[in-house]
């Protein structure tokens, strides 16, 4: 799903975000990256998707090569990535259904399409009645679910999550998890970048640990 | 999004997915289906947008002013130079010329003479006036009806009134500079210079207005510009998300261009009621001033090509200024 060769990422001004970074996410396979802030675990994620390129060596997502990809092309390829940001990235002046619904409203799918997605991407996040509501009064763990069901109601075939429980008590982290697990089940591959160790313990999965922009060790459960 | 049948579909989506493929792992393959959610997207923007500027009544409003204002000046003058160009047709089209016959030319030779002039072709009526027929009219109007009736002899001469076909001076000169020597004629009187400058003024009146609408125009366009600018700056949390979620440069720059679209609308028709508005309040005493001078003359409106044209023009230039925005603006706006 997800491969990196040799991947290093310079910024300007001479920092070294990624240094020779090669892994292998395989198609369905669910694993955690972690590291200290300033590991290169942003960085990373934002090759995947595009908002940065890689100064040397490849990635590939779903066996296209990120580098041959031109600007033009961007959108297409982000429309096959789902992404859960830490600070949710919702729209505070839209109902909660428009948020979930701009990914098909973007990819131009018809409004009875697009309604149904919708509901079942929000029961399955469990805010089926939530959809007419504003992100405002919703609580930090609703919120973070709202962006997973727009991440997830593209039905794309990987997800990546950065810092998806960041801001919230075990509790919810472990919710959000055990959400993330469930689409797993379904075949959808998953990158979830997280500082949460304890969590990433529980959840059993392979673990990619960020230091200082190389990958130290790619522990399997 | 639940079963194995949503798992093998998504594993043949990640197998077949290339950059090409939209993303789309189901239903959406129908290009009919994909072009008429295109086209209810677009519907749907255009009213949002509109909603947008209707909700914030006080801001759209000044905006809608002042490229009113901007579109509005120059129709105005327009539309005014138009009258005074139709004016000028009925008098400048038809330049009459006065021959002044010599005091011992006939009656009968005056008429054969005038019968002469008519069968030419450059000249498109002449009308023979005799002596008498002028004082009679003369007394009629000037109100020196008692005084003149106690001359004993008609001072006045036999005219013939010429139209030639052609308004042009230059053709005007020629017709004088020949009747000027003819034997039957004392003087020729046409007012040359008045039509000449008309003409010239006219014409610099008309590349004045043209200018003026330009630098307008262009106005115009920087006004949307920085409304724009403004607008796009408000929403870049938007943008930016909406670029994240796979948001093409199209589909981000559309409510710009329809925001754009709808100020320049709005715009034109603040102008066609400020155009209006001017010729109620001109209407009345210019037709005041056409009595004066026995003339039924009748401003006229831009009519329905005209204030149509405004409209459009005002909807394209909203756009033209928003797409230069957008273009400058928006590639800036990436994701962070």
């Amino acid at each position: 799903m997800i491969r990196f060769d040799e991947v290093s990422k310079r910024y300007e001004g001479g920092s070294e975000a990624l240094s020779r970074v090669s892994f292998e996410l395989a198609d369905g396979e669910m694993a955690f990256l972690t590291g200290h802030s300033g590991a290169g675990k942003s960085t990373l994620m934002k090759l995947i998707i595009l908002m940065e390129r890689a100064s040397q060596g490849q990635v590939f997502v779903g066996g296209t090569n990120l580098n041959r990809v031109s600007s033009r092309q961007i959108p297409h390829v982000r429309r096959n990535i789902g992404v859960v940001f830490q600070n949710h990235q919702l729209l505070f002046d839209r109902s909660v259904y428009d948020n979930v619904a701009l990914p098909l409203t973007i990819a131009g799918y018809s409004p009875r399409e697009v309604g149904r997605r919708v509901r079942a991407a929000l029961s399955k996040v469990g805010l089926s009645d939530k959809e007419k509501k504003f992100p405002q009064s919703l609580s930090g763990g609703e919120q973070q679910r709202v962006g997973i069901a727009r991440a997830v109601v593209n039905k794309p075939p990987l997800l990546l999550a950065d810092e998806p429980t960041g801001n919230l008590d075990p509790e919810l982290s472990q919710e959000i998890m055990n959400l993330f697990s469930q689409f797993n089940q379904v075949g959808v591959s998953l990158l979830i970048a997280t500082h949460d160790l304890d969590l990433v313990k529980r959840m059993e999965k392979r673990e990619l640990i960020l230091r200082q922009g190389r990958l130290a060790s790619l522990e399997t459960s | 999004m639940s079963g194995t049948r949503s798992h093998s579909v998504r594993n043949q989506s990640v197998k077949s997915q290339s950059v090409k493929n939209q993303g789309a792992t189901t239903s959406i393959t129908r290009r009919s289906d994909k072009l008429s959610a295109w086209a209810a997207h677009h519907r749907r923007v255009a009213l949002e947008t509109l909603h947008q500027l209707l909700a914030n009544p006080f801001s759209s409003t000044m905006t809608w002013l002042v490229i009113g204002v901007a579109l509005g000046l120059p129709a105005i003058l327009f539309v005014v130079l138009q009258n005074v160009a139709e004016i000028s047709g009925d008098w400048g089209g038809k330049p009459r010329m006065s021959l002044y016959l010599k005091s011992e030319v006939t009656l009968d030779l005056g008429r054969s003479f005038s019968a002469e002039i008519e069968r030419r072709v450059d000249i498109d009526r002449a009308v023979f006036i005799s002596s008498d027929d002028a004082l009679r009219e003369f007394q009629n109007r000037s109100g020196f009806g008692e005084v003149l009736s106690t001359l004993e002899r008609n001072p006045l001469p036999h005219v013939i009134e010429v139209i030639p076909l052609s308004p042009d001076p230059l053709d005007l000169s020629s017709l004088v500079s020949v009747w000027e020597e003819h034997e039957l004629v004392e003087r020729v009187s046409v007012d040359l210079k008045w039509l000449e400058r008309l003409f010239a003024l006219l014409v610099f009146a008309e590349r004045l207005v043209t200018a003026l609408a330009s630098v307008l125009a262009l106005g115009v366009m920087l006004v949307m510009g920085n409304t724009i600018r403004l607008a796009i700056e408000n929403r870049r949390q938007e943008i930016e998300v909406v670029k994240l979620v796979g948001g093409t440069d199209a589909f981000v720059r559309r409510p710009f261009l329809y925001l754009g679209f709808w100020y320049g609308l709005g715009g034109a028709i603040v102008a066609l009621l400020l155009l209006w508005l001017s010729l109620f309040l001109l209407s009345s005493p210019v037709e005041q001033l056409a009595q004066s001078y026995r003339n039924d003359f009748a401003l006229h409106g831009p009519g329905f090509l005209g204030a149509l044209l405004l409209l459009v023009t005002g909807a394209l230039l909203g756009t033209l200024g928003a797409i230069l925005a957008v273009s400058r603006h928006l590639a800036d706006i990436e994701p962070q």
